[in-house]
């Protein structure tokens, strides 16, 4: 099947197999391999993308559900050079150890900020809960996103979300 | 630069590692391609044991894109039999391994035919194809069953299960006394069966293998931990020479000893590739991760502890069934070993008997994993001491104290014979306890338990310690070890004033590169920024043993400072020969060569461009700063720390919910707080998940029913609660940075906090144990059935899927 979607701001037009996922269209077809695969049950969120500015683990998305639609990940986030808030929040809380779940942590963070712009620890916790990572124990995650919504705030320089 | 500058060791630097990861600019195995790339795809055998009476390939061969099918038969001379670099005794028996499995198989997810084709895709769908026709055989999985008279066997050829029998005795290794003695003379004696339950390392990263043939190097890119152990290892397993390999780790996802091995897909990927002359890639599933990579942990402890009523300890008796599962694997029968110098942890124990059984089952190999034989030893010495405390009515901390190695008594030569240099676990104990409002949670726990209150709280210790920092090559040759425990690097000065650190130690995530150019900018005296760190790839680093034992830091990072000091003296004769001075006539600080009492002077880079003009050099002289060099630690690290955990159960569900967790660890000099933090918050969160979610579940036909993430309980942010860390500092005198190591730490020091926790909540329905992981389902029939009951059903996987723990107990 014919698919057109864009990716991080440029549209591709590709043909894709009825089955494949759009994890594995992200990473073999445009070469985006900034998102990676953890999991084939759903439950690490390694994946995670967003899909018309919405969080979407792109392992439970086929390809060809996304003609037409706009897709973020990890390596559209960053505008001119400059990170976005919560890219930068992950770096300097020491948010990543061997940085394989960062990717879909950092796209389900900005998805978790758009709903709660100033979210107590359960809430990042709870927020949080779809994406497992085997390094950091979580505390400097929950740091990082409490970190970003603060320089998220009205009135400080970036919206949230990848779009 | 002058010498007043704010040094770099111990400041808390971001990590330069970051910028390619939190932007997605990562190489990881598999986001790797190369020209003509063919994919493999494994069958693996669904049955635990039994016979390969035939595999029919022929429909499979047909199916679109696939070039090729190999069965173990096919492979069977090339794939050789894969390496056990450790065998613990002289008549170990061990069976041959071969990657792709010939005529049997020994556990379910053991490889037995790979399709190679055109894409991934493709190479999965033919794995439907082939028609495989096993005859069972009777399937061994409970351990004490396996080594008892008559017991079904694993491997009929080796006419047993028991793989060894290790033993330390201190009474005849002339450390100590007798234990048997001891426990004649007991006062009190405290014994029990503690149960490890089998882990799973589960590193984030699926593990990747692409090997491409096509150069006259073939490379390797692994996610693997050991690039220079493989290297080696494939060499001599396959008989492809060492020179002809060259092995690269790139960006890898984690290991926590999961990828401290070189794996029967390693292999195979090399030999398909070589009969090819075409590049092959393999990445692996999360369920074949968990099902066929090995796990960690399974052991059964019967232990003896021997007590005066005073509260003294006079003797310990450890006797381990160690579960090696169905191979013996890269360190698999060393893995307990590692353990029996730990069980004595921080206690004056006067007599102490280390007795292990190595046991095959038809299980997945089990390997080393975060901590590997130590959080088993302290999990056990640091129960029964709170089971010692509750015999005796004392508290558990001040127990403790009595028996431990005071701060003025170090150097303290262990009842193993290990010399502990440095600690203070008075220091680090009156901290936590601090922290953690010890005196007041006591109070609330005697008042919520006079109350009746349906939520009773619980209060564990753990005082640990570890040796790493692995290792001295004499004591591991002394362990039978195959191989050393030096580390390697080189310091290369470049003519603009940059440097490169090549190092052996091979990161995946604990942030060598930034700790390492912190390092070498204080005593270079160049910026951070300045230093490049160069590793994980047999080209560029050509020499090296990995990373593991938390030995990266006081190993390879103390590699890294002889290297330096040796760039320091080949700069010393030039700078002395520029100043026209003698070279004791100057001193090297910041960076710079100063002549004694004058302002004269040159910067280390300056000479380093000299060098490189080498129009004016001593004569004799060669035109380079460039060094190496190789260190061998002389003792071990012995970190330690005191961590103390509030649990509050609720009697009615037995839902355990960790209400405050303080440790304090002594690691020694820290060169990145925050790397450190890190590391300790992720030990953390893995040794509580060993106490209360993680467990590795086979079913009475040997089927692995924690094969997903799903089942297998790694635990997400909610599971996991805030940690209150924080450190004492007593320098090291084993390394000349006064490190100790800090990666294993935390998994080693929780898990018997916790359980201790859930233990002292419930202690007053009778319970003195409950297996782990501590489920509702285990905590609850400990409160309603006493102490026998709560290790013995234990079958429910962790996401209480049900299944049948046919795994033995400790009931």
């Amino acid at each position: 099947m014919r698919i057109t979607v864009t990716v991080d701001g440029t549209t591709y037009t590709d043909e894709v197999e009825p089955r494949k996922l759009l994890v594995h269209y992200l990473r073999e077809t445009i070469g985006k391999t900034g998102t990676v695969v953890g999991c084939d049950t759903s439950n690490c969120g390694s994946c995670t993308v967003h899909l018309n500015g919405q969080s979407v683990k792109s392992c439970s998305v086929l390809a060809v559900q996304v003609d037409g639609a706009e897709v973020t990940t990890i390596e559209g986030l960053a505008r001119d050079g400059e990170l976005h808030p919560v890219q930068q929040a992950f770096h300097d809380n020491h948010a990543l150890q061997c940085g394989f779940c960062t990717p879909g942590m950092i796209m389900q963070s900005i998805d978790l900020l758009a709903d709660h712009p100033d979210p107590d620890e359960d809430t990042v916790r709870h927020g949080l809960e779809g994406n497992l990572c085997r390094c950091t124990g979580y505390q400097n995650i929950v740091r990082a996103v409490q970190d970003a919504a603060q320089k998220l705030k009205p009135g400080s320089q970036q919206p949230v979300g990848g779009q | 630069m002058t010498a007043t500058i704010e040094p770099e060791v111990g400041k808390a630097r971001l990590r330069k590692e970051d910028a390619r990861l939190i932007t997605g600019r990562t190489r990881w195995t598999d986001n790797l391609t190369v020209p003509g790339l063919l994919h493999l795809a494994f069958l693996r055998s669904p049955v635990a044991h039994a016979k390969i009476t035939s595999i029919d390939v022929e429909d499979a061969r047909r199916k679109p894109g696939v070039i090729a099918i190999f069965t173990g038969r096919d492979l069977a001379e090339a794939q050789g039999s894969l390496p056990c670099a450790w065998p613990i005794t002289p008549d170990q028996k061990a069976p041959a391994a071969p990657s792709l499995a010939v005529d049997q198989v020994n556990f379910a997810g053991e490889a037995v035919a790979v399709v190679v084709a055109r894409g991934n895709a493709e190479a999965h769908d033919a794995l439907e194809a082939i028609e495989v026709e096993y005859e069972d055989l009777p399937v061994v999985l409970d351990m004490t069953a396996a080594v008892a008279d008559g017991a079904d066997l694993v491997h009929a050829d080796l006419g047993t299960n028991k793989s060894a029998h290790w033993v330390f005795d201190s009474a005849e290794a002339g450390t100590g006394s007798d234990v048997e003695q001891a426990i004649a003379e007991a006062e009190v004696l405290i014994e029990r069966t503690y149960r490890q339950q089998r882990l799973i390392p589960a590193f984030m990263e699926p593990r990747s293998v692409l090997v491409d043939p096509t150069g006259e190097q073939t490379t390797v890119w692994s996610a693997t931990q050991i690039p220079h152990i493989l290297r080696l290892m494939l060499a001599l397993t396959t008989g492809i020479p060492e020179h002809k390999l060259r092995v690269i780790a790139p960006d890898v996802g984690g290991g926590f000893g999961g990828k401290l091995q070189v794996t029967p897909e390693e292999v195979v990927s090399l030999v398909v590739a070589t009969r090819l002359g075409k590049p092959v890639k393999w990445t692996e599933s999360r369920s074949e991760s968990l099902l066929s990579a090995h796990h960690g942990r399974d052991q059964i402890q019967k232990l003896t502890l021997a007590a005066r009523r005073d509260g003294t300890v006079t003797g310990l008796k450890v006797d381990l069934l160690a579960d090696m599962g169905a191979y013996l694997r890269l360190v698999t029968p060393g893995v307990p070993i590692l353990g029996a110098f730990m069980f004595n942890a921080i206690y004056k124990f006067p007599a102490y008997r280390f007795a292990c059984t190595n046991v095959f089952t038809n299980k997945t190999p089990t390997d080393a994993y975060r901590g590997a034989g130590r959080p088993e030893a302290t999990y056990a010495i640091e129960r029964l001491m709170d089971e010692l405390a509750a015999e005796l009515g004392r508290d558990p901390i001040e127990l403790r104290e009595q028996n431990w190695i005071k701060h003025d008594e170090f150097p303290f030569t262990t009842v193993c014979g290990l010399e502990y240099d440095t600690g203070n676990y008075e220091a680090a104990t009156a901290k936590a306890k601090e922290m953690f409002g010890y005196d007041a949670l006591r109070a609330e726990q005697r008042e919520r338990r006079e109350r009746g209150d349906v939520v009773q709280l619980g209060i564990g210790t753990s005082t640990f310690t570890e040796m790493c920092g692995l290792a001295p090559s004499r004591v591991l040759g002394s362990l039978s070890y195959g191989a050393g425990g030096w580390e390697h690097a080189a310091v290369r000065m470049l003519p603009s004033g940059k440097v490169e650190v090549v190092t052996g130690s091979s990161a995946h995530g604990q942030g060598h590169e930034t700790a390492w150019s912190q390092i070498v900018a204080d005593q270079l005296g160049v910026p951070f920024e300045d230093v490049e760190v160069l590793h994980g790839d047999t080209q560029t680093s050509p020499r090296g043993l990995d990373t593991y034992g938390s030995r990266s830091l006081t190993v390879g990072a103390m590699a890294v400072l002889k290297a330096g000091e040796k760039v320091i003296r080949k700069a010393r004769r030039i700078a002395a020969h520029t100043m026209e001075c003698a070279e004791s006539d100057l001193e090297f600080s910041g960076g710079r060569f100063t002549v004694k009492g004058t302002d004269r002077s040159t910067g280390l880079t300056d000479v380093a461009l000299a060098v490189f003009a080498a129009h004016d050099l001593p004569d004799g002289v060669e035109p380079s700063l460039d060094s190496e060099a190789t260190f061998d630690p002389e003792n071990f690290s012995f970190p330690h720390g005191t961590h103390l955990c509030a649990v509050d159960v609720d009697t009615e569900t037995g839902f355990v919910k960790i209400r405050k967790y303080v440790c304090v660890d002594d690691v020694g000099v820290v060169v990145n707080p925050i790397i450190v933090e890190g590391q300790v918050h992720g030990g953390l969160a893995q040794g509580l998940a060993q106490a209360l979610y993680e467990e590795a579940v086979h079913d009475e036909s040997g089927t692995l029913t924690t094969g997903t993430l799903a089942d297998y309980l790694v635990p997400s942010a909610v599971d996991l609660p805030h940690f209150d860390t924080d450190r004492t500092e007593t320098p090291s005198t084993t390394n000349q940075l006064g490190v100790k190591g800090v990666g294993e730490a935390g998994t080693i020091a929780s898990t018997p906090a916790v359980v201790n926790a859930v233990v002292d909540a419930v202690r007053h329905f009778g319970v003195n144990d409950i297996q782990m992981p501590c489920t509702p389902m285990r905590v609850w029939t400990a409160i309603n059935g006493g102490p026998t009951d709560a290790g013995g059903l234990g079958g429910e996987a962790g996401g209480g899927l049900g299944s049948i723990d046919t795994s033995g107990g400790a009931a």
